[in-house]
């Protein structure tokens, strides 16, 4: 039973990969699933609790992820919270369409290489498309 | 990997014939946030957000409440998941496997706990 468990083989990385369509928009699911596994779930549960915690703790979480009120460190964080929340649409938009790509991928279609590089085009044209829809609502629209 | 005897499997050094259930589990709960994210992001949107009571009393609401309890439990698990198949993938053997596995045992259940005892509160404890 002495087994060599130090040298298992690895599956091959990001540096052995050429990029392409398909290459990319696999490394961005990932990326965008863990970026809102962590600073999505994060962000929403601080939104919760905070609401949950009365009218005061829900204006300093405003403060310091959108209006910077108080100024001093909310000034800073409420830039940064803009820029987490337009990368979190965005992100969610992403995994959303590359996580509808997986399941056509599961049934075993969409494998052809140009049908496999168009679709994973399109991701990004509707992850894109979406954030920057989302937005301009949200700074237009009311 | 395991050689294929009790002992290997026990181990984990083999697969453990869960694979199916967990690739399942992550579509089921990607179905769920299909579904869930939608209805709360575009609740949000319909609302003036600086306003503490509009969202208060909108999420204080039977319908609004159910849903993003069901969203705390279904998103979690898919997280949950999906974080277990991304560390699988970078973390291997030794210390680091343990820490990876108390990360996603503890650190899951305590979340979803918080958020949906957030919203009982919000949604039973008054104004
Ligand atoms: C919009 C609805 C969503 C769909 C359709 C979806 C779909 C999927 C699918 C099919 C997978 C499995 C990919 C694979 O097996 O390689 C996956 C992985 C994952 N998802 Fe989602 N998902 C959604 C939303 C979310 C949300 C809201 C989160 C986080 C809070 C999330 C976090 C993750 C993570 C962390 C992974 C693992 C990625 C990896 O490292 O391989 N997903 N998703």
């Amino acid at each position: 039973m002495a087994q060599a468990h130090r040298d298992r083989p690895l599956s091959p990385h990001l540096q052995i990969w050429r990029w392409g369509p398909a290459m990319l928009v696999s490394i961005l699911h990932r990326v965008t699933g863990n970026g809102l596994a962590f600073a999505g779930l994060g962000l929403l549960l601080w939104w919760v609790g905070a609401i949950a915690g009365g009218e005061a703790s829900y204006q300093t979480f405003l403060a310091y992820v959108w209006t910077g009120t108080g100024g001093g460190l909310a000034g800073w964080t409420a830039l940064l919270g803009k820029v987490v929340l337009i990368g979190l649409t965005w992100a969610f938009f992403q995994h959303l369409a590359t996580g509808l790509r997986h399941f056509v991928l599961d049934i075993g279609a969409g494998y052809e290489l140009s049908a496999n590089a168009r679709w994973s085009v399109l991701t990004l044209v509707f992850s894109l498309a979406g954030t920057a829809l989302v937005w301009a609502y949200l700074l237009t629209a009311r | 990997m395991g050689n294929g005897t009790s002992i290997g499997r026990v181990r984990g050094l083999g697969s453990s014939h869960h694979g199916t259930r967990h690739f399942l589990a992550s579509r089921l709960s990607a179905a769920g946030n299909l579904v869930l994210i939608p209805y709360l992001a575009i609740s949000l949107l319909l609302l003036p957000l600086h306003d503490y009571a509009t969202v208060h009393t909108w999420l204080a609401q039977p319908v609004a409440a159910t849903a993003l309890v069901l969203l705390f439990i279904n998103t979690v698990w898919h997280a949950r998941l999906g974080v277990q198949v991304m560390l699988e993938d970078y973390v291997h053997g030794g210390a680091g496997k343990i820490a990876v596995w108390l990360l996603i045992t503890v650190v899951p259940v305590a979340a979803a706990a918080f958020g949906v005892i957030c919203v009982i509160r919000i949604a039973l404890g008054g104004v």
